[in-house]
């Protein structure tokens, strides 16, 4: 038990070195974010605003947590190449022979997935006041545990992905293929309410539209956005989740 | 060797071990045993299921029938135990080359158990017998080819293993650095005192080891000391270049009971007593000699004679040019 811990800790703590070394990898996580939302949130909410009235600032407050969620499926999802990488580049065989079980690799992996993801969307906050949008202390910290839980679940769904991946091109096919319905279909650009009824059936079986209705209630405090009762949201994330790790560590675990 | 176990313990034994892969026999129920702290090597030539055998010893891949047990660990059933006591260089580099020398053996020290104190001891003390102590800072990316083998050499042997796998440890490495590398293998087993289980498809290399296995379509043809091999192989070798090869070779087999192999538009076969042989056989030739040559007999011979062929030199070369094409795209990276 206490080595599969140390087997989480060790491979949590390699992937975190590596990420902050590399440079590129840095600096595209931060500036990313912030392309975002500058660009697509401002050009959008000057579309809304000329319907005339509010809906223009409506929409910067609105698109804010949609943004931060885009930035987390992006993040969280693409963690999980990292064991494509390694197997390509024949690291993977190292961590494979050496005597931690292969459910550790799975949770040190979906971890550092989710603490790299948590890094970005902390860097996302800090746009938040230029948006006047008021956040306190537990808010902050709501937000957080939320985006963990989040993160968790889809970096063990990208785990999943990719333990089965023997090429880098492939990977990334099927995540194009995953992540951009995922995205529009999450209610990160538009709200949940009154949608024709495909969209809405659609929309509901995604598990990310969960998080992001429960990210943006925390933030705004505003019902009116809350599409779910915030119960039922974090309960189909953690079920999500639960799913995703148990579906990964099974995967991981069938030796050849 | 009944006798000989009495005197040698036996840190590997294999038992019909099996391979399938979906229409392959990879490996075809092998069986052998490995002494404690010898050179054992695995000779043959590409795909002849060296890698797989490895594979399945090391717990990376399950066997489809078979049993091994090693340092009295059975490879299916405890897994984890078996890891814990082999160290492995792999054929294909297997690096963190975002880390430093010393990260990824502390990396390695860590996964394996091993207190910080003595990692920290054991890392400096590997690190000056492969030489890459002044370098131990560096990111893994900047090494040639030749200092991240030996530094692989060394993450395999930090946590102190009973055996240490080497699969094709010199592939892609140039002479110099071959025979560099052998001589860290040799040094490290006088030092540590471990098993080294290792493959190859050089002759000469496999020269240096105590005892070999030579495999061939996932069988072991035969398994001895070099020297011994080289026995059954009896006497010298002839290499003969004539004329007209094939009537020649009819005569050597008529006349002198020899059996006769072609390569290379030449004729060779085995004499006993060469320096009286040759004399003789140029008076009493039929054709016209335009080249003849004896030599002892090498490894590359004793697998001619068991097998019918040589050692397949080509596909080996071009596998190894590719090889080397994917570690300079990788090294670029």
């Amino acid at each position: 038990m206490i080595r599969d811990l140390k087997g989480i800790y060790i491979i949590w703590l390699r992937d975190i070195k590596r990420f902050f070394r590399d440079k590129a990898r840095l600096i595209t996580g931060i500036a990313r974010p912030s392309f975002y939302l500058f660009i697509l949130g401002s050009g959008l909410s000057s579309a809304f605003g000329m319907f005339g009235g509010r809906g223009g600032d409506w929409y910067m407050d609105f698109v804010y947590p949609g943004i931060l969620g885009m930035i987390i499926i992006f993040t969280s999802l693409f963690s999980a190449v990292s064991i494509v990488w390694d197997r390509e580049f024949g690291f993977l065989k190292e961590i494979l022979v050496a005597p931690i079980s292969r459910t550790s690799i799975v949770i040190g992996k979906a971890l550092s997935g989710s603490t790299l993801s948590l890094f970005q969307g902390i860097i996302m906050l800090f746009f938040a006041p230029l948006l006047r949008i008021q956040l306190n202390f537990f808010m902050i910290i709501k937000i957080c545990l939320l985006i963990l839980l989040t993160s968790f679940a889809l970096t063990s769904f990208g785990i999943l992905i990719a333990s089965r991946m023997r090429t880098m091109q492939g990977f990334h096919m099927i995540m194009n293929f995953i992540i951009m319905p995922m995205f529009f279909l999450s209610g990160a650009m538009f709200p949940l309410k009154d949608l024709p009824k495909w969209l809405e059936y659609l929309v509901n079986i995604n598990p990310l539209s969960y998080s992001i209705d429960a990210i943006r209630y925390v933030m705004l405090e505003d019902k009116i956005f809350l599409a779910h009762p915030l119960l039922i949201n974090i309960s189909v994330i953690s079920i999500f989740a639960v799913t995703m790790i148990t579906l990964a560590i099974f995967v991981f675990n069938i030796t050849d | 060797m009944p006798i000989e176990r009495g005197k040698l313990s036996v840190i590997i034994s294999v038992e019909k071990l099996t391979k399938k892969f979906k229409n392959l026999i990879a490996v075809n129920q092998i069986s052998f045993e490995v002494h404690e702290g010898e050179i054992f090597g695995f000779l043959g030539p590409n795909g002849a299921g060296k890698t797989t055998t490895i594979n399945m010893i090391c717990t990376l891949l399950s066997p489809t029938s078979g049993k091994a047990v090693l340092n009295g660990h059975n490879i299916t059933k405890e897994r984890n135990q078996v890891r814990q006591c082999i160290g492995l260089v792999f054929q294909d580099p297997s690096l963190d080359d975002w880390l430093t020398a010393k990260e990824n053996l502390e990396f390695h020290a860590l996964i394996y158990n091993i207190k910080r104190k003595t990692a920290k001891k054991r890392i400096d003390q590997i690190l000056e017998i492969v030489e890459l102590k002044d370098r131990k800072n560096d990111l893994v990316l900047n090494f040639s080819g030749g200092m991240k083998r030996r530094l692989e050499i060394a993450r395999g042997l930090i946590h102190y293993p009973k055996v240490l796998f080497l699969d094709e440890p010199t592939l892609g490495l140039d002479p110099q650095t071959r025979n560099k590398v052998w001589e860290y293998i040799k040094d490290l087993k006088e030092r540590e005192n471990i098993t080294i289980f290792l493959t190859t498809h050089y002759m000469d290399e496999a020269e240096n080891c105590d005892r070999i296995s030579i495999i061939d379509m996932g069988k072991i043809i035969a398994i001895d000391t070099p020297e011994n091999l080289k026995k059954k192989v009896m006497g010298d070798i002839i290499t003969v270049e004539t004329t007209d090869n094939k009537s020649l070779s009819k005569e050597i087999e008529n006349k002198y009971g020899k059996n006769v192999f072609f390569y290379d538009n030449k004729i060779q076969f085995e004499v006993d007593d060469s320096e009286r042989f040759i004399p003789q056989f140029i008076r009493e030739s039929k054709e016209d000699i335009l080249s003849i040559s004896a030599r002892k007999p090498t490894l590359d011979d004793v697998f001619l004679s068991l097998t019918g062929k040589k050692i397949r030199d080509e596909s080996a070369s071009t596998m190894d040019g590719m090889r080397k094409m994917i570690r300079v795209r990788r090294m670029r990276r």
